[in-house]
């Protein structure tokens, strides 16, 4: 086990910067989650780590070693791609146990070792079939097999998940956590998938366009992101993002005032406000808004209004509630305490004093 | 009901009409010179040309496959084969190999390699001939005198030829090679690298098996390739030094029976001969071959 860290490191494919002075520590036996839009550079920054790609600028080290020149087979990490990546030609044993037939472990440890990483991942019975004879589950079974036989000091996931069912996806997703948690592995998982991302780590960086925009808890990054677009890409559905004005502790949104419990400490201006749908409800009195769309979900409902200046505000609905009809005037009325100011220009959140 | 079924009709109509100039060619230089091969080799030809032939059976097939030229032609055309197939597999795959990297410059050597696919075979025939020449060619130069020459010496005259077939499948071996390597899929081999594959084990027990779809196929089309050699023989050796250097391998005997010989019935026995050969052979490589064959994905 290790920690990782980055020290401005740099990418670049042609010129074009893929991954832009990244700073970041991933902790000893932590599971940090790259999340980020496709193309943001995560993939590069989990392959700068497992050695299939060379930093142009910065350090990358594992433990306390610079592993920059350090070939990917000496790095001791172990990845799982999106595509399995499994030797179709060979059984499951052979797949599961030919890191270690690389590293000349002894022919009984090996199976006792490879017996015991597939029984962990139930996968016992079918060591003599070939990964052509499997399931898309199974496969990725045998993926995460072959990389905790390894017991290396880092796993590296490149969204493992994203080719399977979205049932089988909520299952892997579980077996991971628990098997992370009970190796204690450092492990770096990238996705674009926010519940994955909020759901798995302990901690999520959360990039954009190769710039790392803010690295914290699930919890942390939901309450108190650092700029709109980290709102708005964490929660189903983000968080709402209204253009309004600020003046001391009073916001002013399409005409309706809203007092917070502080102010930001920035002259009167216009700002961003973010809202998150929960944050929300239809009120008798509040901001005026039309129904453009409501979205059953069972056991709660997305109302979709459109404001008079045409911007779109998410409501969520508990299951009690009565659902108003499509057109509709309704009036949207915000609980200010949960209520974030953005700056207007640059998107990076505004502090509420206190 | 009627209707439906007079539709249908139509349409088949349309089809084989569509299908017939093609049938007709098929036919015309296919089909027809197929089965009336099997009808020469049921006649034997008088030793004095110009006389009819008479129906003799199988009798005819019978003697040319226990003649000792038949024999030495099989041994020579088998000896050639192995000769020209591994080694033009095998070197395909090196080369391509070579070439499968990002290295500036590499596409020239892609289309060096590539060249001998468009190189015909007399050209190459006439080049090689060249270099095998007794005395303007490479070996004297080396002051190697060789007696009697390469081309004249029934030791070396066959491997001579098979140099000149593997140089020009070398080519094609190249091409399929090199877009059998590109087809592989990254992350398995970036997999093995992370596993801890090294050079050696990456290329056997990852980059050949992956690769194995391709080396079959390789092998179907290099045999085809090494049986139909013709032009190489006549052009380097000839008619009449083909049997005593043993360089008559089983089409030229076709040939030589044909045209030297007069003797269509001998020429339509050996083909035959070759066919059921090549047929066995491909039908063989595609059973028991094919199913040792990995092929990637599901």
């Amino acid at each position: 086990m290790a920690r990782v860290n980055f020290e401005g490191v740099s990418k670049a494919f042609d010129g074009a910067l893929a991954v832009d002075d990244l700073h970041l520590d991933v902790h000893d036996g932590e599971l940090l989650v790259l999340l980020g839009p496709s193309g943001c550079g995560k993939t590069t920054v989990l392959r700068m780590v497992a050695g299939l790609e060379d930093p142009t600028a910065g350090t990358v080290s594992i433990g306390d070693v610079i592993v920059n020149d350090v070939e990917p087979k000496d790095r001791d990490v172990a990845m799982v791609f999106q595509s399995y990546a499994l030797y179709p030609h060979m059984t499951l044993r052979r797949n599961i146990e030919f890191p270690l037939r690389q590293q000349k472990v002894p022919a009984a440890e090996r199976a006792r070792r490879v017996d015991e990483a597939a029984g962990t991942l139930g996968l016992g019975d079918l060591l003599d079939r070939k990964p052509g004879q499997l399931s898309g589950g199974q496969r990725q079974r045998v993926a995460l097999a072959r990389a905790i036989v390894r017991d290396p000091q880092v796993f590296l996931m490149d969204e493992p998940l994203s080719n399977l069912d979205a049932t089988l996806r909520i299952q892997t997703r579980a077996d991971i956590v628990s098997l992370q948690r009970r190796l204690g592995t450092t492990t770096i998982y990238v996705t674009h998938d926010q519940v994955e991302a909020m759901t798995m780590g302990h901690r999520i960086a959360v990039m954009r366009d190769g710039r790392l925009q803010q690295v914290a808890a699930p919890q942390d990054l939901y309450e108190r992101p650092a700029n709109t677009f980290v709102a708005s890409f964490l929660g189903s559905p983000g968080m709402n993002l209204v253009p309004a004005s600020v003046d001391g502790a009073v916001v002013t949104v399409d005409g309706t005032r809203v007092e917070l419990p502080a102010g930001p400490a920035v002259a009167a201006g216009p700002v961003t406000v973010g809202v998150r749908p929960e944050a929300a409800s239809l009120a008798p009195e509040g901001i005026a808004a039309t129904v453009v769309l409501v979205e059953q979900l069972g056991a709660e409902a997305h109302v979709i209004c459109a404001l008079v200046d045409g911007t779109r505000v998410v409501v969520r609905q508990e299951n009690r509630a009565a659902r108003p009809d499509l057109g509709d005037a309704v009036a949207i009325r915000v609980d200010p305490a949960q209520l974030l100011l953005f700056d207007a220009d640059t998107g990076a959140r505004l502090e509420l004093g206190r | 009901m009627s209707a439906l079924r007079s539709r249908r009709h139509r349409e088949w109509g349309l089809a084989y009409l569509l299908l017939a100039p093609a049938l007709l060619v098929f036919a015309v230089f296919t089909f027809y010179p197929f089965l009336r091969n099997f009808k020469l080799a049921l006649y034997q030809n008088p030793p004095y040309p110009g006389l009819p032939a008479h129906y003799v059976g199988l009798h005819q097939v019978g003697s040319v496959l226990a003649s000792t030229s038949f024999h030495q032609s099989l041994v020579s055309t088998l000896l050639y084969v192995v000769m020209v197939v591994p080694v033009g597999l095998i070197g395909g795959l090196l080369l391509a190999v070579a070439a499968h990297k990002a290295i500036r410059g590499m596409a020239w050597f892609r289309l060096i390699f590539s060249s001998t696919v468009v190189t015909s075979v007399a050209v190459a025939a006439v080049v090689f001939g060249t270099l095998m020449d007794p005395v303007v060619g490479l070996l004297p130069w080396l002051g190697i005198n060789p007696h009697p020459a390469i081309l004249e010496n029934p030791t070396w005259a066959l491997p001579a030829v098979s140099l000149i077939a593997v140089w020009q499948f070398l080519g094609l071996s190249f091409v399929i090679m090199t877009a059998g390597l590109q087809s592989l899929p990254d992350e398995v081999l970036e997999a093995a690298r992370l596993d801890g594959a090294g050079g050696w084990t990456m290329f056997w027990r990852v980059t050949v098996p992956l690769l194995s779809p391709t080396l079959f196929f390789g092998l179907v089309v290099g045999t085809i390739y090494a049986f139909q050699s013709f032009g190489q023989i006549d052009i380097l050796i000839g008619p009449q030094n083909s049997q005593f250097t043993h360089t008559d391998v089983l089409l030229y005997s076709v040939y030589q029976a044909l045209s030297i010989q007069d003797n269509p019935g001998v020429a339509a026995v050996l083909s035959i001969v070759l066919f059921t050969i090549l047929l066995v052979f491909t039908l063989v490589q595609l059973r028991f071959l094919e199913r040792r064959v990995t092929y990637a994905g599901n």
